[in-house]
């Protein structure tokens, strides 16, 4: 493959993760939220398989699997076993409507290609110039997180926000050092069944995952 | 040396499994070896690099400096208070009936894990390999703060998980651009010790967007203001061996991990950058402890504000960065945690007893439960920096390096901070040890043996540090230069 092919995949591949951000943003069945989730983490998987290819390392390669099958398919058929298992499929009334939160979402990726621009700086690579969009991912991630108010939405913002840093690392350094890789990915997992579990715990509580509900410990 | 660095996070690893195992009988009491010896560990290790040299084991995954010392040592008194009281504690509860023997598995197990991540934390050169240990710590501790399952303690979990996982990725994004900046430097590394003896040569504008994105972020788990919102309530809702881990160290190891990037960043962008932002953050911790301390009803939330407090002071003395403010620093990480677990323990003991954590339930402590009344009383006074507790010399050396530093008008503001909470906890503290008893109801028999001694001891301990160091003193020097230069 030559650099300019590699090149335009990977700014497909980024391109995507954004689109899925936005998607995240705009639809309110859980079960699209979620696809929309998976589709962002193979993207991150490309960009890393991409990174590694371009830069030559081994290793990118392997992080690149172990994002795929942690991202792209374990992640997210958690989150749909919870949506089943909690029978709630829509995101009924969220925080913030969905007209206001895309265009929130319009600004917040203005700001994050102000923000960046430092960092591509450092390195005018065209694999640097991706950087932005994932800051961009990562604050689609937080306003999802803060907008919405279903467990699972707000597991997927987190998730979002993780994958916006993971195309930062992949972009700007083909890949951490793979104990780096590895612990993060089992953190992830890990923090990923613990929401599991709690999400389930709150509808046994509060007989609904609607976490406007948590108002109980206050000052 | 090497094999004492390398087995110490270990230890608590191995009790963990022992923990989950059939062995249900030694399991409680092979969880008090494991800080024991990890305490053991600590002593020798910080004999030897008191002097100024450092332990090293597979290219700096394991590494042990003063600093690394000072907080193994920390870990391992702390958790051998919790862990020496959980058993009795645990026994409790299930008496009781809040939890089964198979939750007093899991509860032991991830106590242990939770030590185990914290060791990790603080005895690595890898930042990457840090970062993964303290999100494992929150990972440990979710299922510990919702461990009775009630409404209260599932609210607490949720967003405690969600608030500090999510600070905690901001501080990964943090890690990876300081990544990024050393590969554009001197040569890719994550490794602590070669970005400080490389960090001229790192980007400054890449490394003011890091330095800020990994305060923030090991902020969050410090619990500083404005991102201590989940603190009150994990701490409150966990049973006390843990709130008194979580409140006692896992703060000060957040603390620790800034510290470490303080290091890097005042080498690369000058002490003035992180400075205000610790500054700010460290005041308004005091100030909103203070305020929100006045009009308190729960105790053990009492001593959850009290932890926000002392966490500003921390980052207070962080900001100051002369060496009389990093070594009363470095004294108060260890005074409070000694006397906040003490704190948190005895505050379990009368909750098991009272079964409310409203102050206004549990007056007349002293008479009703004398041991751990008196413990809970002493343990207040210590935190407010009563001499000869050792919180009243490190307070008073980080205020006294806010003047000397010529930050005065920071220094009078925490001092006026400190006072409203000195206000606020003695009238609370004096309500239930004194108060008038609202109900004739007995509480049984005083609590057990095992419960009682590790408070007096802890006790012991801090009032004993604050007369004479004795052989912390020069680790303490050796620890302090590693972060003042």
């Amino acid at each position: 493959m030559t650099d300019g092919a590699l090149f335009r995949f990977l700014d497909f591949a980024v391109g995507l993760s954004l689109v899925c951000g936005y998607v995240a943003l705009w639809r309110r069945g859980l079960v699209a939220i979620v696809k929309a989730l998976a589709v962002q983490g193979a993207s991150v998987a490309v960009v890393a398989m991409l990174m590694g290819i371009y830069e030559g390392h081994v290793q990118a390669v392997v992080a690149a699997g172990l994002v795929l099958v942690v991202k792209a398919i374990v992640i997210p058929r958690v989150l749909v076993g919870v949506i089943h298992r909690t029978l709630e499929y829509r995101e009924v009334e969220p925080l913030v409507n969905i007209p206001t939160s895309l265009l929130a979402g319009a600004l917040t990726t203005v700001i994050a290609f102000i923000a960046g621009r430092h960092l591509v700086a450092l390195d005018a690579s065209p694999a640097t110039r991706g950087v932005p969009v994932g800051l961009a991912v990562m604050l689609l991630g937080f306003l999802l997180l803060v907008f919405r108010r279903k467990a699972v939405t707000q597991v997927v913002g987190f998730l979002m926000l993780e994958n916006g840093v993971a195309l930062v690392a992949f972009l700007t350094t083909a890949g951490l050092p793979l104990i780096v890789e590895l612990g993060g990915a089992l953190d992830l997992l890990m923090a990923v069944l613990v929401l599991q579990v709690l999400a389930r715990r709150i509808v046994r509580q509060f007989g609904a995952t609607d976490l406007n509900q948590l108002v109980n410990l206050r000052d | 040396m090497k094999a004492i660095a390398l087995s110490i996070p270990f230890l608590p690893a191995v009790a963990g499994v022992i923990a989950l195992s059939r062995w249900r009988r030694i399991a409680s009491w092979t969880g008090v070896t494991a800080p024991a010896l990890v305490l053991v560990g600590g002593a020798v290790l910080g004999l030897f690099v008191a002097k100024g040299e450092v332990v090293e084991v597979f290219d700096g995954l394991v590494r042990v400096d003063a600093l690394s010392a000072w907080m193994i040592l920390l870990i391992g008194i702390v958790a051998l208070i919790a862990t020496t009281y959980g058993v009795g504690y645990m026994a409790a509860e299930v008496a009781q009936g809040h939890t089964n023997a198979k939750g007093a598995r899991i509860y032991y197990a991830l106590v242990q894990g939770f030590v185990a991540a914290m060791l990790v934390a603080v005895s690595t050169d890898n930042l990457g390999v840090m970062w993964v240990a303290v999100e494992a710590t929150t990972i440990a501790t979710a299922f510990l703060v919702g461990h009775r399952h009630t409404r209260a303690s599932v609210e607490a979990s949720w967003k405690y998980v969600v608030i500090a996982s999510v600070g905690v990725t901001v501080a990964f994004l943090g890690t990876v651009l300081v990544y990024f900046a050393s590969r554009h430097g001197s040569g890719a590394t994550m490794r602590w010790s070669e970005l400080v003896s490389a960090a001229g040569q790192l980007d400054p504008g890449v490394m003011r967007t890091a330095v800020g994105l990994l305060v923030v972020g090991y902020g969050t788990k410090a619990g500083l203001a404005p991102l201590h919102t989940w603190l009150p309530d994990a701490h409150s809702q966990a049973p006390a061996p843990v709130s008194a881990l979580m409140s006692g160290v896992l703060v000060s190891v957040a603390v620790y991990a800034i510290l470490r990037v303080k290091v890097i960043s005042d080498l690369t962008l000058g002490p003035d950058h992180l400075r205000v932002l610790l500054l700010i953050a460290g005041v308004a911790s005091v100030l909103l402890a203070g305020a929100l301390l006045l009009a308190q009803t729960d105790y053990k939330r009492l001593l959850a504000y009290s932890s926000i407090e002392h966490v500003g002071l921390m980052a207070i003395g962080a900001a100051i960065g002369s060496r009389l403010a990093v070594a009363g620093l470095l004294l108060h990480m260890l005074g409070h945690g000694i006397a906040k677990a003490v704190g948190f323990c005895a505050s379990g003991d009368i909750l098991l007893a009272s079964g409310s954590t409203r102050i206004a339930d549990t007056t007349a402590l002293l008479s009703r439960r004398p041991a751990t009344g008196g413990a809970f009383g002493l343990a207040l006074l210590a935190l407010l920096g009563f001499p000869p507790f050792s919180l009243f010399a490190s307070e008073l050396a980080i205020l006294r390096a806010g003047f000397a530093a010529d930050m005065g008008w920071a220094a009078s503001l925490t001092a006026a901070g400190l006072l409203v909470v000195f206000g606020a906890v003695l009238v609370y503290g004096q309500r239930m040890l004194l108060g008038r008893p609202v109900t004739e109801t007995s509480w049984g028999s005083d609590s057990r043996a095992t419960m009682v001694v590790p408070l007096a001891g802890g006790l012991i301990l801090v009032a004993a540090i604050g007369v004479w160091m004795g052989p912390l003193q020069p680790l303490m020097e050796a620890a302090a230069s590693v972060i003042s230069s």
